[in-house]
């Protein structure tokens, strides 16, 4: 009984997993690629190791289960955090359906400090953050 | 038909990391790529932890951890080399 559960929630943590894969595969650009990857990664990997903590079913193997569970849902959204805002910096390309980009003229583009106030004027932005989405596999797929 | 279920979450995990290495290949930029090899990671923890259960061998969950931390501090490295690397 306990070892279908176990199997249950395994599964429904490959499907999450699976999910982010499709995720990071067919979404348009970085950012949206990372949302998918970062969120149904961290629940898929969540899930599987409760299983894992169910299955064995011992003080010492539970706690461990969950302190990588702890360390998961700490580190996911820091480590994402930071690519997203190197790759930022790096002039990644935005998908051409976004609307908004509320932090174009808000970073210092020379010490990549983040203001509160407008530091640049939004008529002489350089060229390298506003970008042409050039590399749009997502269209030439569809 | 446990073995069943068993090879269903095989499948799908497998899958999963196929997907994720088509992104690793042909992603344009490097942060693709970057995102694309912590996926991977996740997926390989996975298997871990699946592995762990079909030989019922609790040892295997600290391959696990290490992988984890790994990933962690692989992924501030490539960020702090693409935000200085401009």
């Amino acid at each position: 009984m306990t070892e279908w559960l176990v199997l249950l929630i395994m599964l429904a943590g490959a499907f999450f997993i699976l999910t982010a894969a499709i995720g990071i595969l067919r979404m348009p650009d970085l950012f949206l690629r990372m949302s998918a990857s970062s969120k149904a990664g961290t629940l898929g990997i969540g899930l599987i190791l409760v299983g894992v903590a169910i299955f064995f079913n011992d003080f010492s193997i539970t706690s461990r289960s969950f302190a990588v569970i702890t360390f998961m849902l700490i580190t996911a959204p820091v480590a994402a955090h930071m690519i997203g805002r190197a790759a930022y910096f790096d002039g990644t390309p935005l998908w051409k359906g976004t609307l908004f980009d509320a932090l174009k003229t808000h970073y210092h583009l020379s010490t990549h400090e983040l203001d509160s106030h407008e530091v640049i004027p939004a008529d002489q932005l350089p060229d390298q953050l506003v970008g042409d989405f050039e590399a749009d596999d997502f269209q030439q797929e569809s | 038909m446990k073995e069943l279920l068993l090879g269903m979450i095989l499948v799908t995990l497998s899958s999963a990391l196929v997907i994720t290495f088509i992104r690793l290949v042909r992603g344009p930029n490097l942060p693709d790529r970057v995102v694309a090899l912590d996926l991977l990671s996740v997926v390989v923890m996975a298997f871990i932890c699946l592995y762990s259960i079909r030989y019922n061998q609790p040892i295997f969950l600290d391959v696990a951890i290490i992988m984890a931390l790994l990933t962690f501090i692989g992924t501030v490295a490539f960020a702090y080399y693409l935000e200085r690397r401009t």
